[in-house]
This record gives C-alpha cells, sequence and structure tokens, in this order.
C-alpha cells in the first residue's frame, strides 16, 4: 500500500495512522488507530489498556450526526478525533467541529474524513479542523492552496474568535 | 448607501478569483459537475433550460445608479439586453454563456456587486422593505441591520452546507413589507418603552411545499445580541435539520417536529455559550454602519406643492398613477414612487437595458441617485419631490414604468416559470399575460380595474414557490398532471402583518381557462362586496364557497386534480 499524505496545520505530511470502519472485526492491527465512537464507547477501557502498553495515541472517529459529547471526559486521552464527511455537502460535521473546539475544549489534532475536497478546505479549517485527508482521487497539494482562499473574514469562528469588526479598524476606502 | 471598506472589496475579489479557478477547473474536467453544482450555486449560477442563469444580488433591494448602469451594461454585453428582477431583490440575467460568468462577476465587483449566496443551501440573499429609511410608518431603519446580517452570512464558515436554504427578512414599519412571516428567520426592528433598538424574532415560516407562517421565538433581543442568537439558531438547525428527504429539510419542518418550545428551548441552551460573546454587536460597529444610512440632502418644503396638486386635479392620468405609484414619505414635501414593471404584454419584471439606463438617469435627475428594487418586482425612486412627480411620471411613460396598477391585478408577482426555469412545473408568464391582456379587452380603459381595487395576484410555476403564491390574494401554482401543465387555483391568502395563507378552491385548470377563472373569481367579489371591501376582505367575510361554485360552472375545457 502506497503511503498516504495528508495536510496538518498547513504542510503535507504522510500519514502515521489508520483508519478503522465502522463494521471492523476481529484483531485490531497494529500502530496508531483512530477507532469509531461506537467501538470506542463499547470497548474503551481495552483501547485504554492497550494505547498503555504500546505507548501509542488513540484517535476515534465520529458521523456527522453523532454528539461530540459523548467524548467529553475523554478529549484529553485523545490525540486525534476525525469527523466524516459522507458528502460535501453534508455540513453537519462543520458544527461537529466548532463544538468540539470551542465548547469542549479539544486540543488535539481534528481531522476531516471521507469526501473531503479542496473547495471546502478554507470553510472547515475556520471551523476548527488542522487535519485534511483530502479524498483519495484528488491532489492533496491543490487542496493546501485553498487554505488561503480569503484573507479577512468577517465573522468570529474557531480559528479566530473575533469577528472582523472586533479585529480591524473598518471603514477605510480604497483610494 | 453602504459603501465597500477595503476588507468588504477584498472578500468580494477574492470571490472572483476563487470562482474563477473553480470555473476553469470544472471546464477543464477536474471538478464533476456534481462536485462544481454547489460551488455554482453558491455563486448564483443556474444551469437552465436554454442557457445557465445567473442570479446576482441586491442586498435588501439598495442600487445606487453606478451599479444599475453596470447591470444594464451586463444585460447587454453578456447577455440578450435585458434582465429579470425576482421576488426576493435579486436580478437574474437568463442567457450568459458559463465561461464569462467570472468576467461578470468581476465587473459586478467593480462596483461592489456579487453574486454571493443567492441559491444554494446556505444563508441567502438577505431582504427588507423597499420603502426602507423613508417610508412614513418607519419605526427604526432596517437597513444598517440588514447591512450587519449580510456581512456575518457572508461566507459563514459553519452554514455554507445546511441542510436547505435560509432566508432572512428584516422589516422596520408598522406595515410589514419585507414578508417577514414567511421566512426561515424574519425580524421586525422596533424600539421599547426605553428608547432601546431591539428585535422580535421569527423562526420557521416558509412557502414552498409545506406553506408555514413564522412562530414568534423572542418577542424582545436587544439588538446587541442578534449575530450571536442567529448563530445559536443556525446551530441547531445545521446539526438536527432533516437532510434525508431535500422536502422536509426546511428549518419550518424541524420547528414543527420538535415544537416550538422544544427548539426554543435548544436554541437558548446554545445561544447561553455565546451571549455576550465576541459575536456580540459593538456599539462603535452599529454606528459605523448606520452612518452610511444618514438622510440624503433634503430641501425644507411645504407640505402640499400647488403645482402638483394642480396637475393632480387637471390630469386625470397622472392623478391615477399617484392615486397607485406614490407612496407616502417620511419627509414633507418628498414622496416614494414606484415604477411598474408589469405593463401588460411584458413579463414581470422584465427591464431592458435601455430601461435600467433610463431609471438610472431618472434616479441621478430626480432622487438622489438611488434605486430600490421591491419582491413585487418593481422599481422604486424613494426620495422623489413632489414638484418633480409629474416630470418622472412623463418619462416613466416613455419608457413603459408608468402603468398605473401597482397594488391592483394587473401589478402580478410571476416567477420566470417553465419558459426558463428546469424547475418548473409549467409557465407562469404567459398567464400573467393572458390576465393582463383579459382586463385590457374588458375595459378599453382602466375603470375595472381601478374599480376591483387593492388586489395581489400571485403566480409560481411549481412548489418551490418562488411567486409567492401561497400569500397571494389570489394565488396561481403551476402542476403537472401526466405531462400536461394545469393550474391549481388558491384565494384568501395575504402577506403582511395579518399574513394569512390561501386556500385551494379545487381541481387545476387548464392553461386556456386561465383568464376566465380570474374573470369569474372577480366578478363574484364585484357581486358580493360591500362597501370599500377589498377583495381579500370579500373572501374572508364570504369563505371560498361563493367564488367556487361560480369558477367550476360552464368550464369546457378538463380539469385535474393533483
Amino acid at each position: 500500500m502506497s503511503e498516504r499524505h495528508i495536510i496538518l496545520d498547513g504542510a503535507i505530511v504522510a500519514d502515521e495512522w489508520t483508519l478503522l470502519a465502522a463494521d471492523h472485526q476481529g484483531a485490531l492491527p497494529a500502530g496508531k488507530l483512530i477507532v469509531p465512537l461506537a467501538q470506542w464507547l463499547a470497548r474503551r477501557d481495552e483501547f485504554i489498556e492497550r494505547a498503555a502498553l504500546h505507548d501509542l495515541p488513540w484517535g476515534v472517529w465520529l458521523e456527522g450526526d453523532e454528539d461530540p459529547a459523548q467524548l467529553t471526559g475523554d478529549l484529553a486521552r485523545l490525540a486525534l478525533i476525525a469527523i466524516h464527511f459522507p458528502k460535501f455537502a453534508d455540513g453537519r460535521g462543520y458544527s461537529t467541529a466548532y463544538l468540539l473546539r470551542s465548547r469542549h475544549g479539544f486540543k488535539g489534532e481534528l481531522r476531516a474524513i471521507g469526501d473531503v475536497l479542496r473547495d471546502q478546505v478554507f470553510y472547515l479549517k475556520r471551523a476548527g479542523f488542522n487535519s485534511f485527508a483530502i479524498r483519495a482521487d484528488k491532489p492533496v497539494k491543490d487542496a493546501l492552496n485553498a487554505l488561503k482562499d480569503f484573507s479577512e473574514p468577517y465573522q468570529g469562528s474557531v480559528d479566530e474568535a473575533r469577528p472582523l469588526f472586533r479585529r480591524a479598524r473598518r471603514g477605510e476606502v480604497v483610494a | 448607501m453602504y459603501k465597500y471598506d477595503i476588507y468588504d472589496q477584498r472578500i468580494v475579489d477574492e470571490r472572483v478569483a476563487q470562482f474563477r479557478d473553480q470555473t476553469r477547473r470544472f471546464l477543464a474536467g477536474e471538478l464533476s459537475e456534481e462536485e462544481f453544482r454547489p460551488l455554482r450555486l453558491q455563486n448564483g449560477l443556474y444551469i437552465q433550460k436554454h442557457a445557465p442563469m445567473l442570479r446576482v444580488a441586491i442586498p435588501y433591494g439598495l442600487l445606487s445608479t453606478r451599479q444599475l448602469r453596470k447591470l444594464a451594461g451586463i444585460a447587454r454585453d453578456y447577455d440578450h439586453g435585458y434582465g429579470h428582477f425576482t421576488t426576493r431583490q435579486n436580478i437574474q440575467f437568463n442567457w450568459p454563456a458559463l465561461e464569462r460568468v467570472p468576467d461578470i462577476l468581476a465587473e459586478l465587483a467593480t462596483v461592489e456587486m456579487h453574486a454571493i449566496q443567492t441559491s444554494g443551501n446556505c444563508i441567502r440573499n438577505v431582504t427588507s422593505d423597499q420603502f426602507a429609511g423613508v417610508a412614513h410608518d418607519e419605526l427604526v431603519d432596517p437597513r444598517p441591520y440588514a447591512e450587519i446580517i449580510r456581512q456575518w452570512s457572508t461566507f459563514h464558515p459553519e452554514f455554507a452546507y445546511l441542510p436547505r436554504k435560509f432566508k432572512i427578512a428584516v422589516s422596520g414599519s408598522v406595515e410589514d413589507r419585507a414578508g417577514t412571516l414567511f421566512h426561515d428567520i424574519g425580524v421586525q426592528v422596533a424600539r421599547n418603552d426605553s428608547g432601546e433598538v431591539g428585535f422580535k424574532v421569527l423562526v420557521g415560516g416558509g412557502l414552498g411545499r409545506t406553506p408555514i407562517l413564522g412562530h414568534v421565538i423572542r418577542e424582545w433581543l436587544p439588538r446587541e445580541h442578534v449575530l450571536t442568537y442567529f448563530d445559536a439558531i443556525l446551530r441547531v438547525y445545521n446539526r438536527h435539520g432533516r437532510r434525508d428527504n431535500m422536502y422536509k429539510a426546511r428549518i419550518k419542518i424541524l420547528v414543527k417536529e420538535r415544537g416550538l418550545d422544544a427548539f426554543k428551548r435548544e436554541v437558548d441552551a446554545e445561544w447561553a455559550f455565546l451571549k455576550d460573546g465576541p459575536g456580540t454587536l459593538t456599539q462603535a460597529e452599529i454606528d459605523r454602519v448606520a452612518a452610511h444610512f444618514v438622510d440624503p440632502d433634503y430641501a425644507d418644503l411645504p407640505d402640499v406643492e400647488v403645482d402638483f396638486e394642480r396637475a393632480r386635479r387637471d390630469n386625470k392620468a397622472f392623478a391615477r398613477w399617484v392615486s397607485r405609484n406614490v407612496f407616502g414619505h417620511k419627509r414633507a414635501g418628498y414622496a416614494a414612487v414606484t415604477l411598474s414593471l408589469k405593463k401588460t404584454g411584458v413579463p414581470p419584471g422584465d427591464a431592458t437595458t435601455g430601461q435600467l439606463e433610463a431609471v438610472a438617469d431618472l434616479a441621478d435627475r430626480y432622487s438622489f441617485g438611488e434605486v430600490r428594487v421591491s419582491h413585487e418586482q418593481n422599481l422604486i425612486l424613494a426620495d422623489v419631490r413632489q414638484s418633480d412627480l409629474f416630470a418622472v411620471w412623463e418619462a416613466a411613460k416613455a419608457i413603459g414604468f408608468a402603468t398605473p396598477n401597482i397594488g391592483l391585478l394587473t401589478d402580478i408577482i410571476a416567477c420566470p416559470g417553465g419558459d426558463f426555469c428546469s424547475l418548473a412545473n409549467a409557465k407562469s408568464i404567459p398567464i400573467a399575460n393572458a390576465i393582463q391582456a383579459r382586463v385590457r379587452e374588458k375595459l378599453g380603459d382602466l375603470d375595472y380595474l381601478f374599480d376591483i381595487g387593492d388586489i395581489e395576484l400571485n403566480i409560481s410555476g411549481c412548489m418551490n414557490a418562488c411567486g409567492h403564491h401561497h400569500v397571494g390574494h389570489i394565488g396561481i401554482l403551476g402542476v403537472d398532471k401526466h405531462g400536461s401543465e394545469f393550474y391549481q387555483v388558491s384565494i384568501g391568502g395575504s402577506q403582511g402583518e395579518a399574513a394569512s395563507l390561501g386556500k385551494v378552491i379545487g381541481p387545476s385548470f387548464a392553461q386556456d381557462d386561465m383568464a376566465d377563472v380570474i374573470e369569474k373569481l372577480i366578478g363574484t367579489y364585484v357581486d358580493l362586496r360591500h362597501e370599500d371591501e377589498r377583495f381579500i376582505d370579500t373572501v374572508r367575510r364570504t369563505g371560498i364557497e361563493p367564488f367556487k361554485a361560480r369558477v367550476y360552472t360552464g368550464l369546457t375545457r378538463e380539469t385535474a386534480d393533483v
């Protein structure tokens, strides 16, 4: 299997994580795992033990309709949370990301997975994602450029809580 | 009106660059149709029957003459020489070439305009009262708040991929001319007893397949909280609105399914985290935006202009036009003029390059260089001196915009319908034209029309209800029955403060029967009305039965149950 690359904190890096499918059965693969929320909730103690044994960080992934509040007790021990976009036009994950960052204070890697395309990464970044697993058939580098589509947005969000009217002197016109 | 600062300008310029690249990638095959679709829709671009259609935002209906001339130029250079004003304060161009749309957006950006979020499942162009700032019944000027909401909603990162479209309207007067009861969020700006400005917030109204009037979710919201409160409503909707069925995806369905009280509790719980946070409006920002909406340099004029009164007395046609197309102004000696885009034989809301340029000239000469667009698809000169009304009337006649029919039967609201729109089940414009033509046949002169009096007739070519048929005193909906076009008629709807939804009178009619149907509805009203009773009041008093009985008698063509 060829090495997969993602965008993390504005740079293209090799992906070190393995994503466990929702219907995964049987033994766990080696290395750093991102497990589905349902499995995490069902086998939490086992996962924590394994993490301690191998000195590995843990990740969990959520569907758009899953409530991030279910993870509030675990946020400190999770290195990564991924949010799945079944279709790029399904925007629930933006609010999930906002809540994880702003409401629940998650500081780890927040990754967008699934139908993640360059034309959405600017909004995704603003809503709190710092990691993007761009859909496999699309060039990752392309998406990197789109993180800078706009220089000064109007409203506050996760990346910048202050709206433009609180952070800039408004009213200056072009000469 | 609002002038862009360097930040506003940079945002629209960067949008043009972004969309130019997206269009290039689509044409190069790097973006699939499915991937490109939401991107182009959020720039107002539809792929229609004949060609793409580009919908340009006219935020809360305000245009400078410089902007109007630019629109006229775009109609000439990129289209077939005309544009169509919509029922949501937008203008549509029906014939642009896809590869030239980025150039059109670049031209718009030079005059502080854009097509941002005029379509797609996002927060749409914010709309308001066409008489904002000049209306005699205004409580608070809604324009600064409409602009503040426009900026907040523009590229809101969390709410660009909502379950469905989301429309916000702002009103600030006694009579609600912005339709706040049938928007996803409607706000009515007012002042409380202490003189503070705040909003009554309505949520979950809308037309479309399931018409519902909005519910009051908050009687009084101090103005500084408007954006955090909107964030809370939108977040609850984005997370919990239905995405399994596009016909049940609007916020009105979420509010209905949860119940208003439960929905309000969820919003309040969310808002508790946001209230008084950084999204709270500052006095400085309110003042900055409000400073763009100060009165123009009005002259001190007498209440009554002698020449104007004389002209009105001596010239019956002028008097008629004044009685229908001139609206009371807050300032002595001034008036707001509605230019009718509802001349018989012309699609409602259409205007040619030449007409748009002529209106710009009129506005420069008589109305401080500003024009408004109403959701009834007409144009307004908001600040005309009474002593200039005669000259404005003559000039408007010369371009076909002086039909004295505002609020009358021929001032028909209609979507573009099946002639242009790929969503439509049926045509709208030929129905509007047939009704207007019948009125003309009947009359010879205008007495019939004036005798019928105030009436609103709205036509939509499909369930999406762009023609607002549910709130027409007479509403017409185009439907499809086994591949044929039929028209369902409802009566008793109305917009405004006492808004109501019309009731369907029965099976749908063939296109060729529609003029007869309308004539019979009007005939029933004329027979039954009490003195000074409007059509809508008669319907409310008698119910739909007498109308129904008359209309279905003597039809020769088949009707259709749809």
